[in-house]
C-alpha cells in the first residue's frame, strides 16, 4: 500500500534533502526521519517525506545469505 | 548504490523458487496485507511460478480501497464547496454511492489537483492565500506521519486556508479483525514492509502470541517477498509461529519512534468503518484538539449522499481471504476496472483489479 | 501586430492576412502555401494515397524537447508513414484563444516550419480560427497529412501472424515522463527530453532495404503495451513481450519507481513498433540501428497463436502475467 524507494541523498539544507534516483532528482523532507542521513546516505522515500535511512550494511549481509545460498538462516 | 537491482537477480530468485517448490508438499495458503505486495507478485511473475500447493491471498491492504462508502461521499460534497481539493492520484477513481467519482467531478466543473505530497499541498494554499485548500488524507501508518508532519509546519505557519480530511487507517486493527474472524484460514501472513518502518514489530506480535500465525514483515523486491514465502512455510511445516522482520534494511525492529511521536502528536486512534470489513474499533485517525481548527468536517460541514451498500459485492469475502476474486459472481462482468463496484476492484492494488489485469 | 492574437485575427478581414503572412508564411511558406486558394492543388502523386489526420492540445505548449508546433508535424508524418507511406504534403488547421501570446505563436509557427523542412514535408493548406477567451486552452492544432504509399501491401495493424518478431526502434516512456515533469503538482527535475521527431525517412528505409513489413505503428497514448494490445485485436493472435528486452532509460526507470508509474504504458512520440517475418529481423535491426532514429532498437518479442487479442508479458524472473490496455489516465500514486 505504500509506494517508498530508495533514493540518495545528494545534499540537504535545513529539513530538506535533495534525492536522485536513476538521475531523476526530488526534494524530500526530513521532519520525520529518526536518524537524520548523510550525503550518499540511502533513504526510504514515499510521498515526499524520508521515512528512514536504508542499512545498507543490513541488506549487503542479505544479500551474501543468498548467494550463500544459505538464505533460511536469516531467522534467528 | 540502492541494492534494489540485487534484490532483482533472476538466479538468486530462482534458487529460492525451487527451495519453495521443495518445501510445499502440502497446501499452504498465504495472505499479504499490502497492495504494493499485491501488485509486486503479479507484476514480477512469482503469482505464476509458485506452486499449485502454495495459494496466495490478497487482504484488505489498499487505504484506497478501503476507504468508506461515506468517506468518499464527504469529500464529493465537498468537492461541490467553494475549495480546492487535492489528493494523491489513487483517489481519483474511487466511486462513492452512485458510482460518482473525483474524477467525474473533476468534469463537472470541480477543483482538483493531484499532488505526490501532503506537503504538495500545503504549499498550494501557501501560494494561494484567498483559496481555500483540502487535502485527502489517505494511507496507513506510513502515509499518516508524512500529513502529521505536514500540518505540524502548517500549525507554526498560522496557515488559516489549509484543511485535511482525515481517513487514515491502521494496520493492526485490522490484522487483529482478520486474525480473531474464525472463518479466516491463513497460514501465513506477508506484513506491509513500508507500515513497519514506522511501527516496527511490536505491534504485529499478538498474531503469533494469540492467534499462532506466522508472520513475516518483508520488502517488495521479488527475492524479498520469495524469501519472506519461505520463511513462512519453513514455520507452516514446522508448526511453530514467529513474527519476524525479514526487512531489516528498512526497517528496525522497534520501527521510527520519531515518526510515530509526530503521528501521535497530531492525530488519535477512533473507531472507523472499513469498505468491506465494516467497523473495526480504534482503526482509524482523527485530529486532535489541538489540531481541530485544520479539520475539513469541522470548517465546511459537507452533507454527504447517503451510503447504500450493493447487495451482490462480495468484496467483504475477497478481502479476508475467504474467496478469490473470480469467485465473486460480479468479477470481470459487472464489476471492471472500468466501473468497479466494490473496493476490491477500485484501486490498481485491489486484489481484484489486480487478478483482472495481471491474470491470464 | 500587437502583442495578442485579438478575435480580429480570424475574422477573415485584413488582420487576418496580416497574421497569416507575417507568422504563417514567413515560417511555412512554399510554392501551394503562397498562392493562398481555398484548397491546394496536388498534381505529383500517384497511386495508393495514405491519410491521417490529428489534433493536438498539449499541456505545457513548450517542453523539453519539443513543442506543440513540432509535435503536430511529427505525430501526423509518423501516423503517414506507418501505413508505409512517404508524408509529402500537410494541412494545418489552427485554433487560437483570444490572449494567446503572439511571441509564442510565432515560436511555435518557427518550430513547425523546421520541423516539416527536416522531414521533407510541405503545409500547403491551412486554416485559422480564434475563439473567445476561455474556449479554448491557449492553441489546438489539427494537422492532416498525405503521404504516397510506398509498400505493397501496405502495412496494417491487421497483419501480424504466428512466428512474426516484434521489434521497436528505441527506448520507451521519454515523452510521457518529460511531459510529466510540467504536471502540476509533480516537481521533480529531470533531464529527459521528449522523443519527438519524424520517423518517415526511417520507415522508408526499411520498407525499401527489407520489405516485407506487417505492421508499422507509433505507441503514443498509452504506451507500448496499449499499442500491442491493439495489434493483437487486430490481428487476432497473441503477442509474447519480453520484459527485459525492453529498452528504457535508466532516468525513466528511476522517475516510474518514484512516481508508481509504468513505463509500458508511457506515451511515446518518436518510436515506432515494427512487426515483420522473423528471418528478416536481423537485417530489420541493422537498418534501424543505422540511422538516429533506431539507434536503440531492439527485438523485443514475438507474434504467436495463443489467445486472440492478448499481450502476455514473461517477466525478467522467467514468470508470465497478462500485460493489458491502459484503463485511463496514469496517476501517480502513493499507494
Amino acid at each position: 500500500m505504500c509506494l517508498a524507494i530508495p533514493m540518495e541523498v545528494v545534499s540537504i539544507e535545513d529539513n530538506v534533502a535533495n534525492v536522485e534516483v536513476g538521475g531523476v532528482k526530488n526534494q524530500v523532507r526530513l521532519d520525520i526521519v529518526d536518524q537524520v542521513p548523510a550525503v550518499g546516505d540511502f533513504v526510504i522515500v514515499h510521498a515526499g517525506f524520508a521515512l528512514r535511512c536504508l542499512d545498507r550494511q543490513e541488506g549487503l549481509e542479505t544479500l551474501k545469505l543468498f548467494q550463500d545460498g544459505l538464505g533460511l538462516e536469516l531467522i534467528k | 548504490m540502492s541494492l534494489s537491482n540485487e534484490f532483482r537477480d533472476p538466479d538468486l530468485c530462482r534458487n529460492l523458487l525451487e527451495q519453495i517448490q521443495h518445501l510445499a508438499d502440502t497446501p499452504f495458503r498465504f495472505m499479504e496485507v499490502c497492495g504494493t505486495h499485491t501488485v509486486s507478485i503479479f507484476q514480477s511473475g512469482i503469482k505464476s511460478l509458485l506452486p499449485e500447493n502454495i495459494s496466495h491471498l490478497s487482504g484488505p491492504g489498499c487505504p484506497v480501497c478501503v476507504t468508506h462508502d461515506s468517506e468518499v461521499n464527504t469529500f464529493l460534497a465537498l468537492a461541490k464547496e467553494d475549495v480546492l481539493l487535492v489528493t494523491f492520484g489513487d483517489l481519483m477513481r474511487v466511486p462513492g454511492s452512485r458510482g460518482k467519482t473525483l474524477k467525474a467531478a473533476q468534469a463537472d466543473g470541480a477543483r482538483v489537483n493531484v499532488v505526490y505530497s501532503a506537503f504538495d499541498a500545503l504549499q498550494l494554499a501557501l501560494a494561494n492565500p484567498s483559496q481555500n485548500v483540502v487535502f485527502l488524507a489517505v494511507g496507513f501508518e506510513t502515509t499518516a506521519p508524512t500529513v502529521a508532519a505536514t500540518l505540524k509546519v502548517a500549525a507554526q505557519q498560522q496557515v488559516d486556508n489549509f484543511f485535511v480530511l482525515p481517513m487514515h487507517k491502521l494496520v493492526p486493527p485490522a490484522l487483529q479483525a482478520l486474525a480473531s474472524d474464525p472463518e479466516i484460514r491463513v497460514d501465513g501472513l506477508l506484513l506491509p514492509g513500508h507500515v513497519s518502518t514506522i511501527i516496527g514489530l511490536e505491534p504485529y506480535m499478538f498474531l503469533a502470541g494469540d492467534y499462532n500465525i506466522p508472520a513475516v514483515i518483508s520488502g517488495f523486491e521479488p527475492l524479498d517477498i520469495l524469501q519472506s514465502i519461505l520463511i513462512l512455510l519453513r514455520m507452516h511445516k514446522e508448526k511453530s509461529s514467529a513474527v519476524i522482520n525479514n526487512y531489516k534494511r528498512a526497517v528496525a525492529d522497534q520501527g521510527n519512534p520519531r515518526a510515530m511521536e509526530v503521528m501521535q502528536e497530531v492525530f488519535k486512534p477512533v473507531n472507523t468503518a472499513w469498505r468491506g470489513l465494516g467497523d473495526i474499533p480504534a482503526s482509524g485517525l482523527s485530529l486532535r484538539e489541538k489540531y481541530q481548527n485544520f479539520d475539513a468536517r469541522e470548517k465546511f460541514n459537507p452533507a454527504p449522499l447517503h451510503t447504500e451498500s450493493n447487495p451482490g459485492c462480495k468484496c467483504g469475502q475477497v478481502l479476508k481471504g475467504k474467496i478469490l476474486p473470480p469467485q465473486c459472481p460480479l468479477f470481470a462482468s459487472v464489476c471492471t476496472p472500468a466501473e468497479p463496484v466494490g473496493p476490491c476492484m477500485v484501486s490498481t492494488e485491489g486484489s481484484c483489479a489486480a487478478f483482472f489485469k495481471y491474470s491470464l | 501586430m500587437s502583442e495578442k492574437v485579438l478575435l480580429d485575427y480570424g475574422s477573415g478581414g485584413k488582420a487576418s492576412q496580416r497574421l497569416i503572412r507575417d507568422i504563417f508564411l514567413k515560417h511555412l511558406g512554399n510554392p501551394g502555401l503562397n498562392r493562398l486558394d481555398d484548397a491546394a492543388l496536388i498534381q505529383d502523386i500517384s497511386g495508393p494515397l495514405a491519410v491521417s489526420t490529428d489534433t493536438f492540445t498539449i499541456f505545457p505548449l513548450f517542453f523539453p524537447g519539443g513543442d506543440i508546433g513540432s509535435l503536430a508535424v511529427h505525430g501526423t508524418v509518423n501516423d503517414v508513414a506507418m501505413l508505409g507511406a512517404e508524408p509529402r504534403y500537410l494541412s494545418c488547421a489552427f485554433l487560437l484563444e483570444e490572449g494567446l501570446d503572439m511571441q509564442d505563436l510565432d515560436r511555435i509557427a518557427a518550430s513547425m516550419g523546421r520541423a516539416a523542412a527536416e522531414c521533407g514535408v510541405q503545409v500547403i493548406t491551412g486554416d485559422t480560427k480564434v475563439v473567445p477567451r476561455g474556449a479554448a486552452d491557449k492553441m489546438f492544432i489539427n494537422t492532416t497529412g498525405i503521404g504516397k504509399v510506398i509498400a505493397d501491401p501496405a502495412p496494417s495493424g491487421s497483419r501480424a501472424e504466428p512466428g512474426d518478431a516484434v521489434l521497436i526502434s528505441g527506448t520507451l516512456g521519454d515523452h510521457g515522463l518529460a511531459i510529466l515533469t510540467y504536471r502540476q503538482g509533480l516537481k521533480f527535475e529531470t533531464d529527459i527530453q521528449s522523443d519527438s521527431q519524424a520517423l518517415n525517412s526511417l520507415t522508408s528505409r526499411l520498407i525499401r532495404e527489407v520489405g516485407d513489413v506487417h505492421v508499422l505503428r507509433d505507441p503514443t497514448r498509452g504506451g507500448l503495451a496499449t499499442t500491442l494490445n491493439e495489434i493483437a485485436s487486430q490481428s487476432g493472435c497473441e503477442i509474447l513481450l519480453q520484459e527485459d528486452q525492453v529498452p528504457v532509460r535508466r532516468e525513466v526507470q528511476g522517475g516510474c519507481s518514484f512516481l508508481g508509474l509504468d513505463p509500458l504504458y508511457l506515451a511515446n512520440e518518436g518510436k515506432f513498433i515494427c512487426i515483420l517475418p522473423e528471418d528478416l529481423t536481423i537485417k530489420a535491426l541493422e537498418v534501424m540501428r543505422s540511422h538516429p532514429a533506431g539507434r536503440d532498437a531492439a527485438l523485443i518479442g514475438h507474434v504467436r497463436e495463443g489467445q486472440k487479442g492478448r499481450v502476455v508479458l514473461r517477466t525478467s524472473l522467467g514468470g508470465h502475467r497478462l500485460l493489458d490496455m491502459l484503463e485511463g489516465e496514469q496517476l501517480p500514486r502513493i499507494c
